[in-house]
This record gives C-alpha cells, structure tokens and sequence, in this order.
C-alpha cells in the first residue's frame, strides 16, 4: 500500500480557475480525440483537393476555358474562379464534422457531455469548447486545401493570409449553426444524412460554386443568397483575383457570417445548458 | 492501491472533522409539471459516512442524485452540499464532487490512461500532477495492464472500475455511484465492492444509490428506503432489518396454483407472512422450527429455504412490493 498523499479537492482545485478555463479543458480533450484520426484529416485534407481540382478544375475547366477563353469566368480562368469555392467547402465540412458528429456523441451516442457537465463544466463551457476544437480542424482543413491551390497555382501566394482568416470565418459560421441544430437532435435517425441531401448538397450546388450566381435563373438564386457558402465564395473570391463587389454588399457578407457565428453559438450554449439540467 | 492517508499536514483530516455534515436536505423536491419525482424528502450526511438511497425504479433516487450533483435544480425545499447551495454554486460543488453514472460515459476512442487524464484536465489538474494520479488509480481499479487499450475493447466490469478511479481523479469530497454494480456479473460486482469498500475504510464520503439489497448492506453505514419519491424508513441496515423485519425468514414454495390455497393454513406459524405469486415467506426468530410445525401439518414444500432478514424484507414490509420486480 503506498503511501500517496490525499489532499483533498479543496486543495487541489482552483475551482475560478477551472471554471474560467472550461472551454480550453473541453477543447483539449476534442483535440486529443481528433488526433487519433489525424493520418485520415491529413490525407483526406490533401486528396480531397487533389482529386476535385484534376477533375473539376482541370478537367471541366479545360472545357469551359476553351469556350469561354482563358479569362471567360468573371474575368479569369476556371480554375482561378473555382478555387474560393473549393477552400470555402473545405473550411465548412471541417467545422461541421467537429461540431455536428461531436455533439451528437456528447447527447446521444456516448453521453459524453453528462460525464463533463459532471465536473465544474458548464454547458457554455462544453458548447464554446467544442467550437474552439472545431476552429482548429477547420484551419488545418483550410491549411492543406491552400497548399495545394498554391501549388496548382489556382490561388496566389500573397492572398493566402487574408483567405485563411476569412475561410475560417466562414467555416466557424456554418460549424456554429451545425453546433446548435446538432444540440437539439434527440435521436440520429437518419438526421444528418437529410441534412447532407438536402441542405449540403444543394448549398452546394446552387451557391455560385461552380458558375457565376447570377448565371441562375432569379427564382433559383434566393437558395445562394441565404446560404453562407454563397457569402463565404464571394468574399474569397474578392480576397483571391479581386472579384468586383460592392463595399455593401461585401459588409452584407461579412455581417451575415458574423450573425451566424453569433447566434449559432448563442442559441446552442443556451440548448446545451438546458439539456444537461433535464 | 489508492491510499488516503499520509505523513503531509494536508492530510485526508477525517478524525477531527467527523461533525462536518457534507450534505444537509430538507423538504427537498422535485417536480416535472404535475409528477412529483422527489416529494419533501429530509436527511443529512456526515464526512466519511457511507450513505445509501435503497428503492426500486423510479423510486426518486438517481433524480436525488441529480440534485446533488448539482445537475439538477430542486423545486422546493432546501438542499446544502459542503455548505453551498446547488442552485447557484453549481460549477463550485462539482469541482469537490466524484460521480459515477448509471452509464458509463468514456471516450471510447482514447486509451484507458487518456480518460483518466482528460478527466482530470477537466478540473484544471497539472499534468504533473496527473502522471502520478493516473499510476495510483489504474493500480486502484486494476487496470494497469489495460492503460494502453482502447476503452472500447474494455469488459463491463472493466469499464465500471474505470469510471470510478475517473470519479476519484480530483480526489473528491463525496463520491457518488448512481447503480454502481448494475448490469455486472457475480464476480465482477464482488471485485467492484471490494474497491468501494476500501475507500469506505480509508474514509471517502460515499453516497450511494442501488437497488439491490446486498449491496446496500455491504457498503451503506446508513440507508433510506426510497418509494414514490419519499422516504419509509431511514437507519443503518442491522436497525432497519431490527426494526422491520424478524430474525430470520422461511421460503416456501408449494407451487404457483398453490400458494395462495396454502397461505392461510399457515399464517399464524410465523410472526407475520407475505404471500408472494411464486413463493410465501414466514418472518420468525427460527425458521427452522416453523418448517418442522409446516411438516407437522401434513404440507410438503417443493422446496424450502431459511435466511437471515435482510433489507428485501425491510422493503417487502414497508410498501407491500419486492425491489426488483
């Protein structure tokens, strides 16, 4: 029998201390779990890009540069065009998978969240930490997407900062939402594959990705104009070759993210508290 | 092994503070719209006491459980735990507290030692700190050749061990084990009580909710018995089993069709019977003398049993049901 010493929580724990550093604790902890899966991130993160710029960008871009000529798409070529898109779904699946999956996990799967909350950990914390983890997944994501639009020269050198901020920006907004619906789900059945087919996939196809948002036909761009894909594209687009916006409507972008963040994670810190007090 | 005591002057002071009530309730109370779930129940716990809440399913005791863990806002009455209210120093009283769910709740996807550290980082704990914490508890739970698994590939009993070195991680005022033994076999629940029992020797608070009777009288220094969300009885297991129950009780069984024919012919050998759907017990101070007196009267049990009382009788005795039905 040793003879370790039991001091006690009281002596052990600096009770404000630990309370005011929750989201870091909980962060932590996600970022330990994402590590196990980091061999997968890190080549999903590289292939993923490999595989839709060969394809889509070369491939297609080919085709549409041969029609339209070498600066046909918004005044550059198609792969120039595309890139913003592409970095800007890269940031929001990395933060969707590490909001949406963890929260799930943390409610229903594992319970996981009971066994923090069982701590000095407050919903807040839990919520604000899970999104603190996301953020890194979503830069590492936004990272290697960058890595390789440099190098197939889609994207400069010089816009890489400007674009890697405001790519997080925009994949935090849409993990922020994906955070509080996430935290309202009772049971899995079926939800998120509905959410894939019929909210990602479309934001996804009608947001300007692949061509020009006013190309659509007026009754079709609403599903642009309220998506953050949309929002986010338009101001990489900007950041990336100089897109032509409006100061307006760029504030109109920025603000619209920015709400999104907000509320998401407001709406979401408020479900998370409730639903550890029932 | 996990050791509470120590040559450090901030030593586990269990002697000298044994007065100390860690939890004080009174009237506590908890409602869901019209459903009373806890209905004005009082009871008090002393440092270093094992407490225990005995009671069938739904009888009100994970939901007091709750409320102590400062999970679960109370709706009336007053509810003190190391002498903070849980409505509004929630955070303040977890920090101080040890829980072990129903359900074990890991990160299935990280090792062993990676949940006893995330768990302590929860607290704030310093990973040096920890290095030496996590040693301590895998030897506790006897998991040091585990440390390296993944959780998942973890038995039930395993997993049950684990999530009570995880609640000792902070070195808690109360440790509290919601069900700790449920859904393990035989051998696994008799290594898990000798883990509890040690900290209960070594002066842990323990509270502790079950629904099995043996369990209960192995760990608790005192019970309540929960129904309906109140409390019937409330003392240590020998007084209750003193006060409700006689010394011993006689199990006969004469068949299912015939229990209920045979019952009266043989209520007055004992000093009260409950007739049960399968079997009919006979509460006496001798067992043994009330089977030869059934003998006597011609009757022949398929089979026969005498045991001492136990807190089953006490619950049988005070609301009419078995605990677990």
């Amino acid at each position: 029998m040793s003879t370790t010493n039991w001091q006690g929580a009281r002596e052990l724990i600096n009770v404000q201390r630990a309370i005011s550093r929750g989201p870091l604790y909980v962060a932590e902890h996600r970022l330990r779990n994402m590590s196990k899966w980091i061999v997968s991130m890190i080549g999903f993160g590289i292939g993923n890009p490999v595989m839709f710029l060969l394809s889509v960008g070369i491939g297609v871009g080919a085709l549409v540069d041969s029609n339209q000529g070498s600066a046909g798409v918004d005044g550059v070529g198609y792969l120039t065009f595309l890139a913003p898109a592409l970095l800007a779904t890269a940031a929001i699946q990395g933060a969707m998978d590490e909001t949406m999956f963890p929260t799930l996990e943390g409610f229903t799967w594992g319970k996981l969240f009971f066994g923090m909350n069982a701590t000095q950990l407050s919903g807040n914390s839990i919520a604000v930490g899970v999104v603190l983890a996301a953020g890194v997944r979503c830069s590492l994501s936004v990272l290697l997407y960058e890595l390789i639009l440099v190098l197939f020269g889609a994207i400069s050198l010089a816009a890489v900062p400007a674009l890697t901020l405001t790519s997080i920006f925009s994949g935090m907004a849409f993990g922020a939402v994906m955070l509080m619906g996430a935290s309202f789900v009772k049971q899995d059945d079926g939800v998120f594959a509905v959410v894939n087919r019929f909210i990602i996939t479309p934001m996804f196809m009608f947001s300007g990705t692949y061509y020009p948002l006013a190309v659509l036909p007026i009754y079709l761009q609403w599903i642009g104009w309220i998506s953050p894909m949309w929002h986010a594209t338009e101001v990489g687009r900007f950041l990336s070759y100089g897109h032509q916006i409006e100061p307006w409507l760029l504030l109109t972008h920025f603000s619209y993210l920015g709400f999104m963040l907000v509320a998401g994670i407001a709406i979401a810190t408020w479900q998370f508290t409730r639903r550890l007090a029932k | 092994m996990l050791c509470l005591s120590g040559t450090n002057q901030k030593e586990f002071q269990l002697s000298e503070q044994t007065n100390e009530y860690m939890i004080i309730a009174k009237d506590l109370t908890k409602k869901y719209g019209d459903f009373v779930a806890v209905d004005g129940i009082n009871f008090q716990v002393k440092r270093g006491e094992s407490f225990g809440l005995l009671g069938p399913n739904g009888a009100g005791k994970s939901t007091t459980m709750r409320m102590i863990a400062s999970t679960l806002q109370r709706t009336g009455g007053d509810l003190e735990i190391l002498g903070l209210d849980p409505n509004t120093k929630g955070p303040e009283i977890r920090a101080h507290l040890g829980v072990v769910p129903q359900a074990d709740n890991h990160d299935t996807e990280l090792k062993v030692w990676e949940n006893l550290y995330i768990y302590g980082r929860y607290f704030g704990l310093a990973r040096k700190f920890l290095k030496n914490k996590i040693e301590e508890l895998l030897d506790f739970a006897q998991l040091q050749e585990k440390r390296n698994v993944k959780v998942e590939e973890l038995s039930g009993g395993m997993k049950r061990r684990l999530t009570i070195a995880r609640g000792l991680v902070n070195e808690p005022e109360i440790l509290m084990l919601d069900e700790p033994t449920t859904g393990l076999d035989p051998q696994a629940r008799h290594i898990l009580w000798d883990r509890l029992f040690r900290l209960k020797e070594q002066g842990v608070t323990l509270v502790i909710t079950t629904h099995y009777m043996d369990e209960a009288e192995q760990l608790c220094d005192r019970l309540i018995v929960m129904d309906k969300g109140k409390i019937m009885a409330e003392g240590s297991p020998a007084n209750l089993i003193k006060e409700y129950s006689s010394k011993e009780v006689l199990e006969v069984r004469f068949g299912s069709t015939k229990n209920a024919e045979v019952a009266p012919l043989i209520e007055k050998l004992g000093d009260r019977v409950e007739s049960l759907p399968d079997r009919i017990l006979i509460y006496s101070e001798d067992g043994e003398a009330v089977l030869n007196q059934i003998h006597a009267l011609g009757l022949e049990p398929q089979t026969s049993l005498v045991r001492r009382s136990s807190l089953e009788d006490v619950f049988l005795r005070l609301t009419g049901r078995t605990l677990v039905e």
